[in-house]
């Protein structure tokens, strides 16, 4: 399969007057043409960081792409100059943001938000940029497209400004679209049309999408691949069957446990103890350590090697390495 | 929108009328009338110009004749000088005084404008400091202190500019920037911090995104949001400089609108008092009203027409 992005060693810090947050701390993974990737992890875990990293949309300062490789295509996204960048936001790469509420500007009418990422980036007359409009909003889904137009975001409903969102993000028919937690401000109903539309557009244009999100019901439902992140590292990768049924890292099952199910009746929700740890000084070894039910001395010195389980999953765990299996099967005895 | 502009008038009028009786009020208890003076006058011909001005007249009489003078916008001779109508004065004055607070407005507004995004696009850089320096200065420096600071330098020790009146364009310079200082001031610092908060919300980064320039994101997305609050202080800024022309005017001896104002109270001018009065407060009404329907056009969530608004 074709790999669209390519990220390698990915790093971000914040300087920050506390002292410097390193958020991302070397993230790897690729993304193939026309699939869906999911990036999961809790809050402050630095899934946003790295969609914002690809988009070259990290605020520096405080922020900086301090190490590593972006590759889109054949370009190297950390290299390229801020005008560069430009002509490959909104055209190559787009992305969609979490709130629909404020990602739209109040004063503007949806149809003028709608044209100008066209117009910035195609040499397009009005009217055919209004017709190209008035197509997304078909696709997406709004009906009465020439009356909206003219309309204001507050004249529409969380659900609908969302799909206008989606429909500005595609108009210029980009072939990676990040969606940072499209569904998680919206309410349960809406959310499953919304992911709905995604698939939908997927089959209609073939776009690849990396899908940043904290609801593994989500990931369920439309995600081909299963990246889990904890604390500025990807920690277990998989395709979707592999996360779901056979996932190996502790951070993985705590999160899997730890989702409400209707079928486990009586029977309480697993959290997982603790906290993440301290971005600004965060630990050696293992991220997880401190938290994870069967840690080891090894867990909280080194960090541990990738263990490559099939083709697809990959897990940084030391419990994968043959002492630490030995270790178990000796304990048992 | 008509329903709206047709009640938001018949406030303006209520309000006029609220102003004109409490300046009515105030005239008549002032001690001192417009007849009193050093010269001893005779008793008969004391009592005829009284009569002659209707000030013998019980004081609802007289209220209501100004009521109507009001109404029909003619407020008769002035007493002091009275080869003059009131209206006569007003039209030599106002036509200047206006020209001063329009160049005022239009200088602070612009001036004010740029700094703040100047400002607020190299937050925390050599150019923000500069610029909230200035302002801090600006609103702390009254602007009868700046006119006399501004005419030492530049006109009695540099000999750069004229020092009084308002005859040419280098005439207008002085004034012009003692007056628009302070405004211009104010609306810097405002538009900086709401342009700093703009910036921050998420259509920005949707915007940036888009793939869109720096420039036509602050112009096209982020400007007209950080103007609201800038639209909103602009009534009160009115009456300030409204009010700041009557000191400037005085300082750089400019034959405004101003000059009568003050000179009528000292002089107990009733007509010429009444009618600057009626007048400055009309238009100020007037201007406060064209404010609310400029932040209709701004920001499409207010509906004018709606009860209660947005």
């Amino acid at each position: 399969m074709e790999k669209i992005l390519e990220v390698k060693d990915l790093h971000v810090t914040f300087r920050t007057y506390g002292g410097t947050v390193k958020a991302v701390r070397g993230v790897n993974f690729h993304l193939n043409k026309g699939e869906t990737l999911a990036i999961v992890g809790e809050s402050g875990c630095g899934k946003s960081v790295t969609s914002n990293a690809i988009m070259r949309l990290i605020p520096d300062p405080p922020g900086k792409i301090s190490n590593g490789s972006i590759r889109f295509k054949e370009k190297e996204i950390t290299r390229l100059t801020e005008k560069q960048m430009r002509s490959i936001r909104g055209v190559d790469i787009s992305m969609i943001f979490q709130d629909p509420m404020t990602a739209l500007n109040p004063t503007l009418t949806i149809g003028t938000q709608l044209v100008e990422g066209l117009q910035q980036h195609r040499k397009i007359s009005a009217s055919e940029a209004k017709a190209k409009a008035l197509d997304m909003l078909e696709l997406v889904g709004i009906p009465n497209a020439v009356e909206r137009l003219k309309q204001y975001p507050h004249q529409f409903s969380g659900g609908m400004r969302q799909r206008i969102v989606i429909a500005m993000a595609l108009i210029c028919e980009p072939e990676l679209l990040i969606a940072d937690e499209p569904t998680t401000a919206l309410d349960v109903t809406i959310q499953a049309q919304i992911l709905e539309l995604f698939e939908k557009i997927q089959d209609a244009t073939g776009v690849s999408i990396i899908l940043i999100t904290h609801d593994l019901g989500v990931v369920a439902k439309i995600a081909d691949r299963v990246a889990v992140m904890y604390a500025g590292k990807i920690i277990e990768v998989g395709d979707k069957r592999e996360i779901f049924y056979e996932s190996q890292h502790p951070y993985t099952k705590g999160l899997l446990n730890s989702v409400p199910r209707l079928d486990l009746q009586g029977e309480k929700l697993t959290p997982i103890d603790g906290t993440p740890p301290d971005l600004f000084s965060p630990p050696e070894g293992c991220p997880f350590s401190a938290r994870c039910p069967f840690a080891m001395e090894v867990c909280d010195k080194v960090y541990p090697v990738t263990t490559v389980r099939s083709t697809s999953h990959e897990v940084d765990c030391w419990l994968q390495d043959e002492r630490a299996k030995q270790l178990l099967a000796t304990a048992e005895k | 929108m008509l329903k709206y502009i047709a009640k938001r008038l018949l406030i303006m009028a209520v309000t006029l009328w609220v102003i004109v009786t409490l300046t009515f009020i105030l005239m008549v208890t002032i001690p001192g009338s417009p007849l009193n003076s050093e010269r001893n006058t005779n008793e008969t011909v004391q009592a005829n110009l009284e009569a002659h001005y209707n000030l013998d007249e019980p004081y609802y009489v007289q209220y209501f004749l100004y009521i109507k003078s009001i109404v029909t916008f003619d407020f008769g001779p002035s007493i002091k000088q009275p080869n003059q109508t009131v209206n006569e004065l007003l039209g030599r004055g106002f036509p200047i005084s206006f020209e001063l607070g329009i160049i005022t407005i239009v200088v602070a507004l612009l001036s004010g404008i740029i700094l703040g995004i100047l400002a607020a696009l190299r937050h925390n850089g050599i150019i923000d400091y500069l610029a909230i320096s200035l302002a801090v200065l600006g609103i702390s420096i009254p602007n009868f202190v700046l006119a006399t600071l501004l005419i030492q330098k530049l006109a009695v020790d540099w000999n750069i500019l004229p020092p009084a009146t308002w005859s040419s364009p280098a005439h207008m310079i002085l004034p012009v920037i003692a007056l628009a200082t302070g405004p211009m001031a104010i609306i810097a610092r405002l538009t900086r911090s709401t342009m700093l908060e703009v910036l921050t919300q998420d259509y920005i980064k949707m915007a940036r995104a888009k793939g869109l320039s720096p420039w036509k994101i602050v112009l096209k997305h982020a400007l007209r949001n950080a103007l609201m609050p800038v639209v909103t202080i602009m009534g009160t800024l009115l009456a300030g400089i409204l009010t700041g022309t009557f000191v400037i005017e005085k300082i750089f001896a400019i034959p405004g609108m101003g000059r009568y104002f003050v000179e009528s109270i000292n002089q107990r001018d009733y007509p010429v008092i009444m009618g600057t009065t009626v007048f400055y407060s009309g238009f100020l009404i007037f201007m406060l009203f064209l404010v609310d329907i400029i932040y209709g056009i701004l920001d499409p969530r207010i509906k004018l027409h709606k009860k209660g608004g947005a």
